[in-house]
């Protein structure tokens, strides 16, 4: 116990974790892996493996049925409601689905991560606008997501998950519905954040992405994660 | 209102949007409620200190012609104060003039020549001292035994009757109040739950990239003080005309012996104050819903 909670090193840990939905079977068994500070992951598997669960459980949307995850050297069974809101700011989330509030502009949706954790609108003008140049939606700034394609939504959607930057970069697909050329230059995104010190781990099917890349892969089949 | 942008579409939103046009008559309510709590508690003080302390001897008149009648009924006025004057108790009694006779008849007959004609009974106005109770009934046959026609008024038995179910109407009406506090509060609960049903997604999303439960809370508070104090304000406009009527006809009534039946300073304070309360009771009550709400979420 001692000997974990003290391991900084390590942004994420998780020990003989188990996941079930209702009264199914377990969907992950055993679950053991750590993130070292820093490091860049992938997350594969076939469809149904079990990745966005993995994900859910390190961004906390979801506790494990067994075993102990360690998030930023915190037991996360020990954690009190109080205390989640601010771990959540440390790890940033780009979800399978976007997500996106629909009633909110692009500049809105990307400034809420800033706002939540009672950012000045000044530092929202100074940020956002730039990130999302970066992204290629500076002519969307204004247009609300139901107006957007689907690339466009995952690029807000990446752009909210990493203007504060986050410790922890969680991103669940999301590279799925843009072409290979917008998808490097999100991963070079990811790259970027992972060179300025933040932990990366992206679920992910495309194979093409995860062999150009060079970065470690874990491996989700029937239940359990191997590395390699 | 709070000049905070909101992150979430409560503005147009079809669940909350009739909290006004249920607060307002709930106001409308509880004004009516307070200004007769208010109005009550004003009588009951004048009554109260009305009663304490003193005490009225009527002495029939005696039969007979004018004049004979006259010296005779003084006769037993004396009497009465006498047997008074030896009463522990007593601090002072003294008989009305025939003028102040006069005056208290003139509400109801006018000031007619023909008063000073009729044989009017006497009437001994009896001061009490504060601190020694005095036995009213023994007082009483004592009295009419001695002096014929002799009789204690007992306007204060009659009066503490009227003290005592004016307080039960004055608690009534607290308790009205009270409860329309708690069916005001109860609306704002379900009308908060149902926009968080609606808003489940976004509150998801808030929740999950960090945001504390107060800044949810913070959004539906502000909201629901919005709409409490609008339909308090509506509330109080539909309040107004009608206290504003009940003033007017307690003018009318000036003088006599519901003098204070108006509103006093206090109580139009409390009335105008209502809006606030009302505004102040949804947002304290939307802001305890998302919380309790938001617990459930891991
Ligand atoms: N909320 C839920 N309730 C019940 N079962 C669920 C729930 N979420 C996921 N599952 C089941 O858990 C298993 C793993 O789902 P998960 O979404 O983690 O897979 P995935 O690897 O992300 O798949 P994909 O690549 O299609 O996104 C699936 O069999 C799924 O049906
Ligand atoms: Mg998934």
């Amino acid at each position: 116990m001692r000997r974990e909670t003290a391991d900084t090193a390590n942004v994420v840990q998780f020990h003989g974790v188990g996941v079930r939905y209702e009264h199914g079977p377990e969907i992950l068994q055993d679950i053991d892996f750590s993130l070292p500070a820093g490091s860049f992951h992938f997350l594969t598997g076939a469809s149904g493996a079990g990745k966005s669960s993995v994900l859910r459980l390190m961004y906390l949307a979801q506790r494990p049925n067994r075993g102990r995850i360690v998030l930023f050297g915190r037991d996360v069974g020990t954690l009190r409601r109080y205390q989640m809101p601010a771990l959540r700011r440390r790890i940033g989330v780009v979800f399978q689905d976007f997500r996106l509030l629909d009633h909110l502009s692009t500049l809105d949706n990307v400034a809420l991560p800033l706002r939540v954790a009672g950012a000045s609108e000044q530092d929202v003008r100074k940020f956002v606008p730039d990130l999302l140049d970066w992204v290629g939606l500076t002519d969307q700034i204004h247009a609300k997501p139901p107006t957007l394609s689907g690339g466009q939504k995952q690029r807000v959607a990446i752009a909210r998950a990493v203007i504060g930057r986050p410790e922890l970069l969680v991103a669940d697909e999301p590279t799925g519905n843009v072409d290979d050329q917008i998808a490097m230059r999100l991963m070079y995104l990811f790259e970027e954040l992972n060179k300025l010190g933040t932990t990366v781990l992206i679920a992910t099917h495309n194979e093409n992405l995860v062999s150009r890349l060079r970065h470690p892969r874990l491996h989700l089949e029937q239940g359990h994660l191997r590395l390699g | 209102m709070f000049g905070h942008r909101s992150d979430l579409p409560l503005k147009d939103d079809a669940s909350t949007r009739f909290l006004p046009w249920l607060v307002a008559p709930m106001v409308f309510l509880c004004a009516v409620a307070l200004a007769g709590v208010f109005i009550l508690s004003t009588l009951i003080n004048r009554w109260d200190r009305d009663v304490s302390g003193t005490l009225t001897i009527e002495i029939a008149a005696a039969p007979g012609e004018a004049g004979e009648s006259a010296e005779q009924t003084r006769i037993r006025v004396e009497q009465a104060l006498r047997i008074l004057g030896g009463t522990p108790g007593v601090a002072d009694a003294h008989a009305l003039t025939q003028e102040q006779l006069v005056g208290l008849l003139a509400p109801w007959l006018g000031n007619s020549e023909l008063l000073k004609e009729l044989p009017l009974p006497a009437m001994v106005d009896v001061t009490l001292q504060p601190d020694i109770p005095v036995d009213l009934d023994a007082l009483g046959k004592q009295l009419s035994q001695a002096v014929p026609g002799a009789s204690v008024d007992d306007h204060r038995i009659w009066l503490a009757r009227l003290i005592g179910l004016s307080r039960s109407i004055e608690w009534l009406a607290i308790g009205v109040v009270v409860l329309i506090g708690g069916v005001t509060s109860a609306t704002v609960f379900y009308a908060t739950r149902s926009a968080m049903a609606v808003h489940h997604e976004v509150i998801e999303v808030l929740h999950l990239i960090g945001a504390a439960d107060a800044y949810i809370a913070r959004q539906f508070a502000e909201r629901a003080f919005t709409l409490g104090f609008r339909g308090g304000v509506v509330g109080l406009g539909l309040t107004l005309p009608v206290l504003a009527a009940i003033g007017l006809g307690a003018h009318k009534l000036k003088g006599g012996f519901l003098a204070d039946l108006s509103l006093p300073l206090s109580g139009w304070l409390a009335v105008l104050s209502l809006p606030a309360f009302a505004a102040l009771l949804a947002m304290l009550t939307a802001r305890a819903t998302v919380h309790r709400t938001l617990a459930r979420m891991p």
